[in-house]
């Protein structure tokens, strides 16, 4: 993009909004030394694409049902709790696990989970001798189906840079410190095969139903900055 | 391109700062961002690899003062006025410009489930010839493109082994820039940490990169 059309792009995107309140620039390089209420300030992005919205829907781009469809798809139906299901089986079925492991995407539609951002899954398994963790190092790469969209810290830049060059490091700021004789692998999701952290299953579970197991598992152990522990055990966090 | 999104490796960008019960949106218009670009992207003018590259040529200052969803909007906006589907005037006005003929929607709620439970499929049946076997040594190559590309600067030049062979894929090199999908080969490359980040990684650790054919040459 040429620097006349990036200024042109800004220009169009907050023109939507600027009627109604500054430019996001302007209310960040603004003085904040004086005392007052940020809040009062309308969310400069919320109206713009507010505006834009209403732009696609007149102009037949977009319908508005299909918007609220996807938003409660991801907010209510599809998240973590499918992964743990998962993890779940797999803990469960031995037969299972070895599906999982050798072929992820047909043993995850046994449960029901597929599709958008997670259509050529990869589950790689936690040992007590091998570590996983899960990065998208250019973007924002995260298996949709089984975890759901990815938290704002998957998606920052200090997890982005430092998971692959510091990955003892960052699982040390979620509380986890990893002893010298495990090997950490890192994952970058560079292509679109999507990563799930199969954790290791916790000692003292053994006569848990599946059920009582998936409540177990959590989203940060799927990705790798958590290790699986009964409350109380190992694990800070 | 050597962007600014091509992030792993770089140092001092802070602490990694996760949020207890986060919820999936923070604010409604970010939901509202993410679907708009969703539904946008059912009239196939674009791909997955355009609509990432469209993101990747944010000027590197906004990349990072711009939140996540803003970033999808600008790239959004920039594919639409690129296809035609919206002007600069009815940008500035919020209005359909006069005349304009209204369409139909091609993702109606309906189609959602459709969507978000079959995906699209990357991966294509095709024959392609793989390059390389599991187990062989390979060396990222340095090549620096200034279009799209996924190969991470800092595994250029480095040697690794293939670990597994995925199977036939999009190229999302020539995809993005609409230069067709040249489907090929994608591995998994598994590179010890040493030879990525020398001395100060631990000798037992590695990373590992999914990597089209195209990317690697024999080591």
């Amino acid at each position: 993009m040429t620097t006349n059309r990036r200024d042109f792009l800004t220009a169009a995107v907050t023109a939507v909004g600027a009627a109604v309140t500054p430019d996001l620039a302007r209310a960040q390089e603004h003085d904040h030394d004086h005392d007052h209420d940020h809040q009062v300030v309308p969310s400069d992005p919320a109206l713009r694409v507010k505006a834009l919205e209403s732009l696609l829907v007149e102009k037949g781009l977009v319908d508005r049902s299909a918007l609220d469809a996807l938003i409660d798809t991801y907010e209510h139906k599809v998240g973590p709790r499918n992964g743990a299901r998962v993890v779940a089986r797999a803990w469960a079925d031995p037969v299972y696990r070895q599906r999982l492991l050798t072929n992820a995407d047909a043993a995850i539609a046994e449960l029901g989970y597929g599709g958008l951002q997670g259509e050529h899954m990869v589950v790689v398994e936690n040992t007590s001798k091998v570590h996983n963790l899960v990065v998208c190092t250019l973007c924002s790469c995260y298996p949709w189906p089984v975890l759901g969209l990815p938290p704002v810290w998957y998606k920052s830049a200090p997890y982005r840079s430092r998971a692959v060059i510091d990955p003892r490091g960052v699982l040390r700021e979620f509380g986890v410190e990893m002893a010298d004789e495990v090997e950490v692998r890192v994952w970058d999701s560079t292509a679109e095969l999507r990563y799930l952290v199969l954790p290791e299953r916790p000692a003292g579970t053994e006569k848990m139903s599946e059920d009582e197991l998936a409540s177990l598992v959590t989203r940060d152990q799927m990705i790798g900055v958590a290790r699986g522990a009964l409350r109380g055990q190992g694990d800070r966090k | 391109m050597n962007g600014v999104h091509d992030l792993g490796g770089m140092q001092d960008m802070g602490p990694v700062e996760a949020e207890k019960n986060e919820p999936v949106f923070h604010e409604p218009w970010q939901g509202r961002a993410y679907a708009v670009t969703r539904a946008m992207g059912a009239w196939r003018k674009w791909n997955l690899d355009a609509s990432r590259f469209q993101r990747e040529q944010i000027a590197p200052l906004d990349y990072f003062r711009l939140s996540y969803y803003e970033r999808w909007i600008v790239a959004l906006v920039e594919l639409m006025l690129k296809n035609g589907m919206v002007t600069p005037a009815e940008l500035e006005s919020g209005k359909p410009d006069p005349g304009s003929a209204k369409q139909t929607p091609p993702l109606t709620a309906d189609k959602v489930p459709i969507l978000t439970s079959k995906g699209v499929p990357a991966r294509r049946d095709v024959a392609a010839t793989a390059r390389f076997h599991a187990g062989e040594r390979v060396r990222a190559r340095n090549i620096n493109p200034a279009g799209h590309t996924r190969l991470v600067r800092y595994a250029r030049g480095k040697t690794g082994a293939i670990h597994v062979d995925h199977g036939v894929f999009v190229f999302p090199d020539t995809n993005a820039l609409f230069l067709g999908e040249k489907p090929q080969h994608v591995y998994s490359v598994r590179f010890a940490a040493r030879e990525l980040w020398g001395e100060q990684a631990a000798p037992q650790d590695s990373v590992y990169i999914d990597m089209w054919d195209d990317y690697l040459e024999p080591a």
